[in-house]
């Protein structure tokens, strides 16, 4: 079971705002997908690479040929504000 | 008190100059009105596949080749979580444990000629962010920032070092020369003012005799070999400031202010460097063919190191010459030209010399002007065979960067042939007739009077005398001998 801090400390990595009883529910969802993976770590896995993709493909490549991107109207109509022909965002500095 | 001794290692971004970006489409460009090369890849809308770049791929390969990385058989991408407003994911797609180049080593040549080895610990495949502006200065109140992601997934290189490095001028020293290969490679235009390559530095001291390193700060972003150099320069000495006091160094990001001369430190943002990683599932692994690889290596470029060995071991250059030389691909290439068809120390002096201060007014490269290498090689000859005097080479290089014609043309044209010892002669003897007090001089032990003569000699003759047989002629005329 993980601790409550460390639902917190995700959940603040991840922007989301818990109330607490989301907490506890997240708390119990999440321990449940680690002991999922406990259940995996407590076999025998020597010699078994780690499986980072279910497709048994390799070396999708696409030629270095430009296609056409967005006219900028419709790449900008999907901002909160337009600012100089650019997306508007809260000030960060 | 005990002495310290810096500690450094590097970390590179180096933008590569393909015409796509690493996982859309989308062409690169550099100045284009804001966000005109954009797609719905690049811009993260839901839904969207990134597909990767193979020209990307191959140039990350290339660059691992010259730096004699490990190639990854198989090499997968990693998601790199952080919140930011120039990344529409929310993520960059990175690579993380299994890099496409692992291990190598740099050898770069400093001033003096010894060998400065430098560990790589990596070169990995990532794609660039996009350009945040605020806008708080420009614009009266404003509160917003704005983001233009043309530049948003522009493929990136980053190269990070072992900590080798032990003084801020040696870390420049191995930036500059990487910088070097990595134009010689030709998969980046590598401009720090641009932005296409970037440097930062780990820096951190320990007592001199020492093994454990120290706390590093990261000094972040300079955009010039020269700002970083002194940012390392303060910091280091800021750090030793603080461990003399007996204070401790806390690991956080630092900015050089270069107006000031200040270190400033940037709010160490808690929790910033747990990025979770995790495996990018939208893309499967790149495990390049071993007969692809062998190709790249074989098909790479004489690089400085190699050129600057061979300019040394055998074309009997100084290390110097063969550091300022192989500035460029283009510079090399125009020298190796004139050496194969003169004397390569003297065509070495001329095109860094003569040629490049002369060029240097008119703000043209050697290989941009008028003059080739091949006539640059028949100046030295007609040097050699004294057919011109120095002063007189030089204004037939001027003559030759103005009209491209070959020297020998220009000498002819400006009547600036050396003129032979009998026709020097009677203007020595003029010269010597006309000036008895300072003929006196020299016989009287002072030779700094021969200056005199030299220059009464090369006034009279517009530069066509050899200073050389002005002296011996003045000599046998006022002494004797
Ligand atoms: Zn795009």
């Amino acid at each position: 079971m993980i601790d409550e801090n460390t639902v917190r400390h995700v959940a603040r990595l991840a922007r989301l705002r818990l109330e607490p009883e989301e907490e506890k529910v997240m708390q119990e969802e999440l321990s449940g997908i680690l002991e999922h993976i406990d259940a995996i770590r407590s076999m025998d896995l020597d010699g078994v690479p780690p499986t980072t993709h279910v497709l048994a493909l390799e070396n999708v490549l696409r030629a270095d040929v430009p296609r056409a991107s967005l006219p900028r109207e419709e790449a900008l109509r999907e901002a909160d504000d337009v600012v100089d022909d650019s997306f508007g965002v809260p000030r960060m500095d | 008190m005990s002495e310290f001794e810096p500690v450094i290692g590097v970390e590179i971004h180096v933008q590569l100059s393909t015409n796509t970006k690493m996982f859309c489409g989308c062409e690169l460009s550099f100045g284009d009105p804001p966000n005109t090369h954009t797609c719905p890849v690049c811009l993260a809308h839901p839904g969207v596949l990134p597909v990767v770049n193979e020209e990307a791929v191959r140039r990350a390969l290339m660059i691992g080749l010259a730096l004699g990385c490990e190639i990854a058989p198989r090499s997968i991408f990693h998601r790199k979580n952080y919140f930011y407003p120039d990344l529409p994911k929310a993520y960059q797609v990175s690579q993380f444990d299994i890099p496409i180049c692992g291990r190598g080593e740099f050898v770069a040549i400093r001033e003096d000629g010894s060998e400065l080895r430098v560990g790589i610990t990596r070169a990995h495949l990532e794609e660039d962010a996009a350009k945040l502006t605020h806008l708080g200065g420009r614009r009266a109140g404003a509160e917003e920032s704005v983001v233009d992601f043309n530049r948003g997934g522009t493929p990136l290189v980053e190269i990070v070092t072992e900590p080798d490095l032990r003084s801020a001028s040696d870390a420049v020293t191995f930036l500059r020369q990487l910088r070097q290969t990595l134009l010689f490679l030709g998969v980046s235009d590598c401009s720090m003012e641009e932005g296409s390559m970037r440097a930062d530095a780990n820096v951190s001291i320990r007592p001199v005799g020492t093994h454990e390193f120290g706390t590093k700060t990261e000094l972040k972003n300079m955009n010039s070999f020269r700002f970083l150099e002194r940012g390392m320069d303060a910091e280091i000495a800021r750090q030793e400031e603080i461990l003399r006091d007996g204070g401790r160094v806390s690991q956080e990001t630092v900015h050089y202010e270069p107006e000031t001369g200040h270190i400033t430190s940037l709010r160490s943002k808690e929790e910033s460097h747990d990025y979770r990683y995790f495996p990018e599932p939208d893309l499967v692994p790149v495990a390049p063919d071993p007969a692809w690889v062998d190709q790249l290596r074989d098909d790479l470029p004489e690089l400085p190191l190699s050129l600057r060995r061979r300019m040394v071991d055998d074309m009997g250059l100084s290390a110097e010459d063969a550091l300022v030389l192989t500035e460029s691909p283009e510079l090399v290439a125009y020298f190796m030209e004139a050496a194969a068809l003169a004397d390569p120390k003297a065509c070495a002096n001329w095109i860094r010399g003569e040629l490049r201060a002369q060029l240097r007014e008119a703000g043209t490269e050697p290989w941009e002007s008028k003059v080739t290498p091949a006539h640059v090689a028949a100046l030295v000859d007609l040097l050699a065979i004294g057919t011109v005097s120095v002063p007189a080479a030089k204004e037939v290089l001027a003559g030759m960067i103005e009209t491209g014609d070959e020297p020998a043309a220009v000498v002819e044209a400006k009547g600036l042939a050396q003129m032979d010892e009998s026709d020097l002669a009677g203007v020595i003897a003029a010269i010597v007739e006309a000036n008895p007090d300072q003929a006196q001089q020299l016989r009287d032990g002072k030779d700094k009077v021969m200056g005199f003569f030299v220059g009464q000699a090369m006034k009279q003759t517009g530069g066509r005398a050899d200073p050389q047989a002005v002296q011996k002629l003045v000599r046998e005329l006022v002494l004797g001998s």
